[in-house]
Parts: C-alpha cells; sequence; structure tokens
C-alpha cells in the first residue's frame, strides 16, 4: 500500500543518525544554554580545529546518559550548580581525568579530588538592596535576613530553584539543621509576596517598590546592566557581598565532566584544558559576568568594578551532599506557598 | 433522508464485521500498540525503583496543595475551553453574522500560540514595568506598587486564564466537526416539536456531538495536567511542579515516575467515566450532504453578540501576543535574527509533517481495527496506545530512550559478538527518536477523533460495502476515508501545531546541534531574555496558522462537496 511505503521511507529517512563521532569533534551535552558557550566553542574551534556538537536540556540529559551506556556518542557534560554536577558522580557517569594543565588551572577547592568534574567558572549568591530605602551596611550577612526589620521586604525566586537549594545546604552545613530551619522559617516570614519569577525578576520588583531586599546570583545582575533597556533598573539596586567579612560569600560553579563513554576522549580533554585557559576563562568572565575559576585570570570589567569576592571555602561536595535536606527543608517551612 | 438514532442496541456492530474478516487488522493493532505504549510502560516500570519514598514526605508537606492547585486548574480551564469553544462553534455554524466566515478559521489561531509563549506575553504587558500598569500609574500619579491594586498575572487565575486561551480550539475545532456532520432537519424537527433554540442545542445537538465534544475536553484537561511551563513561570504549584520537584531536586526519578503513574492512572479514571456514563448510546448519522444548512438571520444586537462571542477570544489568544511578539521582534531582531532560522524552521516544519502523518496512519490503523473487532480487547488497546498524551513531556522522554536505547544496545553487543562490529545508537539520539516521541504523545489526537468520527458512520455502510465484494482494507479506503475527509485533516492539523509547539521531549531527545524553533526560543526564555527569541516565538505562531487556514478550508468545504 502507499502510505505504509510512505511512512517507511519517513522513518528509514529520520532514523539516519545525525551525532557524528568522526575524528576532529567533541560531543557535548549541557545544561547550559548553548548561545551562551558558542563565542567559546568558536574560540576553541579556532585554535584547534576540534568542531564541537552541542545537546543543551534542563532535564533529562543525565538519564539520557545512563541509558546510552558505553555508546553514548557524548564526551563531556557542562553544567551549572554543584547539585547536578554531583548527581552524575553519583551515578558513576563520568570518568576520572588525571591531567597537569588542569590542576594546574584550576585550584583544588574547584575541582572533584580524582578529576571527576573541573569548575569552570563561580558566581555569588549576593544580596540586592534598593539603593532608596535600604542604608549602605544596613544588610550584610545572609542571617540578617531573618531579621524582624525586614518584615513583607525580602523577594526571591522559588526555594526550590538549585540555586537556593545550594545556598540553604550552605546554611545546613554551618549552623546545623535545625537553626537552618528556623532562619528559613523566618525568611519567609519576611517575604513581600509568594516567591515567582527568576533572578531578574526580584531585581525588578526592588526597582517597582515591592520589596527592598533580593537574593540574586552575580551575572543576573550584570546582564541586566549591559542591556540598554534593564540598565535603569538594575541601576536602582546597590549589590552587597554577604558574610564578606565572616566566612565569605556563598558560591556555587559552573563545571564539566568527562563521561565515562567519551568515544573523542583526546578532543574532549583538550576542551578541558581550552575551557581552563585564561583565553578561554576571560571570555567567560566578559561576556556572562561570571568569576573565572583560573585564578590567574582577574576579573575584568563590570565584575572588577564590584570589588573582590570572598568566597565561602566551604567544600561544594559538602553542599551537595545536604541538598536533600534543603528540599524537604523548603517544602516543611512552605517557603514557596502564599 | 438523513438518519441519525441516539440510543439502542449496543451490539449492532458486533456481527457485522465477525469472524471472517481476517485477522491482519488486529495483528498489525496489537503490534503497533505494543511499540507505541512502550515508553508509557516504561515510565510505570520506572516507578517500580524509587529512590525512596516520597509519599510520606509529599503527604506530610505539599502534596494537599498540589492536588487542590491542580483540581482548581483543570476545573477552570475545562469551564473556560467548553464555554468559548462550543459558543463559538455554534455561532460560526449555525447563525449568520458579520464576518462569520472569517471567524470559521480564525476561532483556531490562538492554537498556534504556544503556551508558555502566551505567558509570557501578558507577563511582559500586564506587570509592573509593562505599559498597562505605567499607563495607569502615570494617569493616577501612582508611585509604586505599594500604591494601587492590580490582579497579579502570576497566579492560579492568571494560569487558568493562559491555558484557557489557547486550549479552547480544541474544543472548538471537534464541537464543529460534530456540528458540521449533524443532519440540520434534525434540528428542524425539534424546533418543530416545540423547543426552544436554546433547548434544542442542549437535547439534542449537544447530545449528538457529545463523544466529539468529549474527546477535545480530555485533551485539553490532558494538555493542562501535563503543562510544566506556565504553571513554572507563574508559580502554580500543580501535581507537575511537585513532579519535577522530585525528580531534579530530589534526584528521584523512580519517585517522579510514581507520581507521573498517578496522574496517568487519574486520566484513565476521568476518561472511563466518560466513556461509562454514555455506555448505551451509539450514535449513527448517515450524513446528508445535498441538504445546506440554513444558517439563523438575526437581528442586530444578538449578531453583535455572536461577533463579540468570536472576536474576544480571537483577540486576546492571538492578536495581542501576535503584535506584542511583532513589536519585540522588531525592536530587537539585530539580536534575534540568525542565519540558523531557515534550517531551524525546516526542522520544525519536516519532523511535524512526518510526525502528524505518522500519527494520523496509526490513529486511522487502531480506530479502524477497533470498528472491525469491536471487543473489549480491541477498547482497552485503544486505550492503551492513547495513554502517551496523559503524561508530562520530559517524563516521556525518558520513557522513550528507555526502550530505544536499550533496544541499540542490545543490537549493539549481539553486532560485537557476533561480527565484531559495533552498531552504537542507531534509534535514540536522532530525528527517529523525536517523530516517535511525537507519535506517541499525540496519539491520542488522532485515534480518538478518527475514532469518534467512525462511530458515527452507520454499519450499514460496512455491509454495503463488503456484500458487494470489498475487502476490509478497500472498505476503508474506498467508504470511510472520503467520507472522514474533514476529520482526517483535522485530526493532522492538530497533531501538526501539537508538535511545532512540543518542547520538552524534543529537548531531552533532539540529536546534536538540533534546534527547532520552540527549542530556540526556549533557550533565551529559559535564561530569562525571551525577548531575544520573539523573531522565532514568531514564527512558530505564524507556521501554524498556515496550516490551520488551509485544513480550515478543506473541513468546511467538505459539507459542500458530496
Amino acid at each position: 500500500m502507499q502510505m505504509k511505503l510512505a511512512a517507511t521511507a519517513a522513518i528509514a529517512l529520520t532514523a539516519m543518525p545525525m551525532a557524528a563521532t568522526a575524528e576532529g569533534e567533541v560531543n557535548i551535552y549541557s545544561y547550559r544554554q548553548a548561545y551562551l558557550l558558542e563565542p567559546l566553542l568558536n574560540a576553541f574551534e579556532k585554535e584547534t580545529g576540534i568542531e564541537s556538537n552541542v545537546v543543551f536540556a534542563k532535564q533529562g540529559l543525565a538519564e539520557r546518559l545512563e541509558r546510552e551506556g558505553r555508546n553514548s556518542p557524548a564526551d563531556v557534560v557542562m553544567t551549572v550548580d554543584i547539585s547536578r554536577i554531583n548527581e552524575l558522580v553519583e551515578r558513576g557517569l563520568v570518568q576520572n581525568v588525571d591531567n597537569e594543565v588542569l590542576e594546574d588551572n584550576i585550584p583544588e577547592n574547584l575541582r572533584h579530588p580524582d578529576g571527576k568534574w573541573f569548575a569552570l567558572t563561580t558566581r555569588g549568591r549576593l544580596i540586592f538592596v534598593s539603593k532608596e530605602r535600604v542604608k549602605e551596611g544596613e544588610i550584610t550577612t545572609y542571617e540578617q535576613l531573618a531579621d524582624d526589620k525586614w518584615d513583607n521586604r525580602i523577594c526571591t525566586r522559588s526555594g526550590k530553584h538549585p540555586y537556593n537549594i545550594a545556598l540553604i545546604s550552605s546554611m545546613i552545613a554551618h549552623h546545623g539543621e535545625e537553626d537552618a530551619e528556623k532562619w528559613l522559617a523566618d525568611v519567609k516570614d519576611n517575604l513581600a509576596r509568594k516567591p515567582q519569577g527568576g533572578d531578574r525578576d526580584q531585581i525588578k520588583a526592588i526597582a517597582e517598590g515591592v520589596c527592598d531586599v533580593a537574593i540574586g546570583n552575580s551575572y543576573y545582575y550584570g546582564n541586566m546592566l549591559q542591556d540598554e533597556n534593564q540598565r535603569p533598573i538594575a541601576e536602582q539596586v546597590r549589590l552587597v557581598f554577604p558574610n564578606a567579612e565572616g566566612r565569605g560569600t556563598h558560591v556555587n560553579i559552573s563545571g564539566i565532566s568527562l563521561t565515562k563513554s567519551a568515544p573523542n576522549r583526546e578532543n574532549a580533554i583538550k576542551l578541558m584544558e581550552f575551557l581552563s585557559s585564561p583565553e578561554a576563562q576571560r571570555i567567560y568572565a566578559e561576556a556572562n559576568t561570571e568569576y573565572p575559576a583560573n585564578p590567574e585570570v582577574k576579573p575584568t570589567g563590570l565584575v572588577a568594578e564590584w570589588g573582590e569576592i570572598n568566597p565561602d571555602d566551604l567544600s561544594l561536595q559538602q553542599i551537595a551532599e545536604n541538598r536533600e535536606a534543603a528540599v524537604k527543608m523548603v517544602d516543611r517551612v512552605d517557603y514557596d506557598g502564599e | 433522508m438523513s438518519e441519525a438514532a441516539t440510543s439502542v442496541n449496543p451490539g449492532l456492530s458486533q456481527p457485522l464485521l465477525a469472524k471472517r474478516t481476517s485477522q491482519k487488522w488486529l495483528i498489525s493493532a496489537v503490534l503497533t500498540t505494543a511499540i507505541v505504549a512502550l515508553p508509557v510502560l516504561s515510565v510505570i516500570f520506572l516507578a517500580f525503583f524509587p529512590e525512596e519514598n516520597i509519599w510520606p514526605h509529599l503527604i506530610e508537606t505539599t502534596l494537599p496543595r498540589y492536588l487542590i492547585t491542580t483540581i482548581q486548574l483543570m476545573a477552570g480551564v475545562g469551564a473556560i475551553t467548553l464555554a468559548i469553544g462550543l459558543a463559538s462553534a455554534w455561532a460560526v455554524t449555525m447563525c449568520e453574522f458579520p464576518g462569520r466566515k472569517f471567524f470559521e478559521w480564525a476561532m483556531l489561531l490562538p492554537f498556534a500560540v504556544p503556551a508558555y509563549v502566551i505567558a509570557y506575553v501578558y507577563t511582559s504587558l500586564l506587570d509592573y514595568a509593562g505599559p498597562v500598569q505605567g499607563a495607569l500609574r502615570n494617569w493616577f500619579g501612582w508611585e509604586n506598587a505599594t500604591d494601587y491594586w492590580f490582579p497579579e498575572i502570576r497566579s492560579l487565575e492568571g494560569a487558568t486564564l493562559m491555558l484557557g486561551l489557547v486550549l479552547y480550539p480544541y474544543v472548538y475545532l471537534l464541537a464543529r466537526a460534530a456540528f458540521l456532520e449533524q443532519s440540520p432537519s434534525l434540528f428542524s424537527v425539534s424546533r418543530s416539536l416545540g423547543h426552544s433554540a436554546l433547548s434544542t442545542f442542549f437535547k439534542v445537538v449537544l447530545p449528538i456531538a457529545r463523544p466529539a465534544v468529549a474527546v477535545g475536553l480530555s485533551l485539553v484537561l490532558m494538555e493542562t495536567l501535563n503543562d510544566f511551563g506556565t504553571v513554572d513561570f507563574f508559580a502554580v504549584q500543580t501535581l507537575t511542579a511537585g513532579l519535577f520537584d522530585t525528580w531534579m531536586n530530589l534526584g528521584n526519578l523512580g519517585g517522579a515516575a510514581q507520581i507521573a503513574t498517578t496522574m496517568l492512572i487519574f486520566v484513565v479514571i476521568l476518561v472511563t467515566l466518560e466513556r461509562y456514563s454514555r455506555r448505551r448510546q451509539q450514535q449513527f448519522a448517515a450524513r446528508d450532504n445535498r441538504e445546506p444548512i440554513r444558517r439563523f438571520t438575526m437581528s442586530f444586537p444578538r449578531q453583535m453578540i455572536c461577533v463579540a462571542v468570536c472576536a474576544l477570544p480571537v483577540l486576546f489568544g492571538f492578536v495581542i501576543p501576535g503584535a506584542t511578539l511583532g513589536l519585540y521582534a522588531w525592536e530587537y531582531f539585530g539580536e534575534s535574527w540568525n542565519p540558523d532560522f531557515v534550517r531551524n524552521t525546516f526542522n520544525s516544519l519536516f519532523l511535524s509533517g512526518t510526525a502528524a502523518l505518522t500519527t494520523l496512519l496509526i490513529g486511522i490503523t487502531l480506530a479502524y481495527s477497533r470498528r472491525l473487532h469491536n471487543t473489549r480487547g480491541m477498547q482497552v488497546l485503544m486505550r492503551l496506545s492513547s495513554l502517551g498524551y496523559a503524561m508530562p513531556g520530559a517524563v516521556l522522554a525518558v520513557g522513550v530512550i528507555v526502550p530505544l536505547a536499550g533496544f541499540d544496545n542490545w543490537l549493539d553487543s549481539l553486532m560485537r559478538e557476533f561480527f565484531g562490529i559495533s552498531t552504537g545508537l542507531l534509534l535514540s539520539g536522532s530525528a527517529f527518536a523525536l517523530v516517535f516521541a511525537y507519535t506517541v504523545r499525540f496519539l491520542a489526537v488522532s485515534a480518538g477523533s478518527v475514532e469518534s468520527a467512525l462511530q458515527k458512520i452507520t454499519p450499514s455502510m460496512d455491509m454495503a460495502s463488503r456484500s458487494l465484494g470489498h475487502s476490509p482494507g478497500k472498505t476503508l479506503v474506498k467508504v470511510h476515508l472520503p467520507m472522514l475527509r474533514g476529520t482526517l485533516l483535522t485530526a493532522a492539523l492538530v497533531v501538526f501545531v501539537d508538535c511545532m509547539k512540543e518542547l520538552p521531549a524534543t529537548l531531552i531527545l533532539r540529536p546534536f546541534n538540533f534546534e527547532t524553533l520552540a527549542t530556540y526560543v526556549y533557550q533565551f526564555a529559559s535564561d530569562e531574555r525571551l525577548y531575544h527569541s520573539a523573531l522565532p516565538a514568531l514564527i512558530i505562531v505564524l507556521a501554524g496558522i498556515i496550516p490551520i487556514i488551509l485544513m480550515s478550508r478543506s473541513i468546511s468545504s467538505t459539507r459542500s462537496i458530496a
């Protein structure tokens, strides 16, 4: 029958695998948007002639990698947030990398002891305050977010967002579960509105007068300043590096891991080396206003203007381990509720 | 003369097609269902292996809220889509008013707008920084958000409205097709027996259209239940939100699969109840196309009501979001124009077209096999094959990976062992995986519409054709398919547009460097930069419109062609 023929043809046509594993390529599963990687991958190709292929998704890549098993075409996984990376390690989907270039470029606290992951950038979880309504020095720590004086004045995105979960995990690590829960419940009581939107929306909310204090990642603020339509909004807030005087500001990372299957292992390692090199690190810092993981690269432009960040040296591993406790805590205090 | 009978004789179709028919149809139906049901079965399988038992924590904390919110959302969206869909379908089919012909297809336009896009657009229009509140502040001299009250768009009500606006075309499409297929003389008979127009609508027209409307509504409700983009953006905590939280934050895929399975059971119960409540009805309507529909002529105020009923949903569901996107696209043209555009558009069109065709073919196979073998077993097969729609796209994607990658690796091991060559991954990570996923996901749409339309063709047609010596296959091609042309086009259209908009499964399953318009829009939208991708978002909408217009034309022409 004609229809059957057509159907067969269609299936045959679509079944042609599009992922190539030929030489001169490297395949990336990415939790970061492909367009954010583009300048870096272009620079990589220019230098080495190796082409990169990307699949970006926010969910399901770990499952895909796991099911594809030893035949998976993916060479590296690029992630944001330490918990995602840790998940790959725990499920045994990545392999050790023992490489001097990477070990020279990335400080010890920003990589896995066996080389199962390497951080490429760090981003501070900062506090943003209204220039108009909050005095300089009025809030300097995460702990102060629980003060009664901020009643009905704080905005954040969902407590379940990985960035907030990581912050809460760090609070658990520093104060223990009981005190952290009390802190979180008090912050929840201070919220001006039900958690919603992304980090930029919290900064907007300050400009709108809905709240005076917000939590957000550094680069969102940077990106708003770089966008001429959003700059006037961003200019109404001041950024605070929380706990700068004490244990340091909570930071999270974006990172890279080599998969177990990695058909193009050598190219993949070249990519990892390249991304940790000063050249690539500078692109990261400038294009997305993040902090380079390579200590040799000093922040430039906007990031430099903000002043130095004193990162909390709590191990990222510990933050990842507290993830589950943090998620359940958010449910218990009903952080995202009305 | 046309003839329609509601009720009586549930066993009518049983003997006619009986045992002498070849088993080919039965076998192909069983095989197809087995393949199509694999992803759903995989998810159910995963549900047996949770990392930990998630329920005690859920029940203690957020589950009650998830449940209540989900039910509120579904009830609200259901009510909105029924009201808009039925009223507008009835108006354009049966009433004469200015612009009627235009609204026949224009009612479908909001369908081309993905829910996550309309949610974004209305947020940017109605939030504090948007033009509406800005103008209000100017007029009244308000200083900031604390000076006045404005409805919060990011709320349950907001999400209900957004979903209602883009989903009502499901009800409209199926209701209109059903109204068109009804014989006008039925209506006249009812009127001549003393029923008012309104009472005829509820007592005669609607009951006959019910199978089709039920299909439309159940599609709306499943889509609502599965929506993640909109509810996430609006911070509305439905069961889907809980599912993703369990999966992504607690790393408990098994637990998430359990929630998905629970939702599935919920849907199955809902659909079964609806079917059970009309189990004693069987309808056959031999259509008589020679008799034209006589539309009501109405007073001017009534005509204006009809215009409003049709114009408002189109205005809010299409014109405003489309114009806003156009404006953004213009403003950010430099940043959103991209040479990959043509390729992304081609990818979307090619995948959606292939999937629409495949889905239609399988839908016809299943529905027709069910007609030939009207047994309890076939009914179960039909339901089983349609379950993909009742599952969130991202979860279904994992369900697709499991069997495909399993097959690939099995074949690879076999080849390595016997021939020393590696075949690698053949199916997973290819466009095939995407077409397969779309087919599994949207089969409910085509199978459901074909089935409900087939039910309305009287079995005497089959008997006549068969007794004149045609095989079941020939009868299908010569008799049924021509009669069903409108329905088939509708089904293909719906699947096509749905595929164009599909996002979560596409993201997870696509090959390297492969973007559809939807994934391209998403990478910016997910980074809080949707305005950068207003242009591709607009293209999704526009690409959806073209088939809508084409097919809508052919649907209305089915009425005049004998």
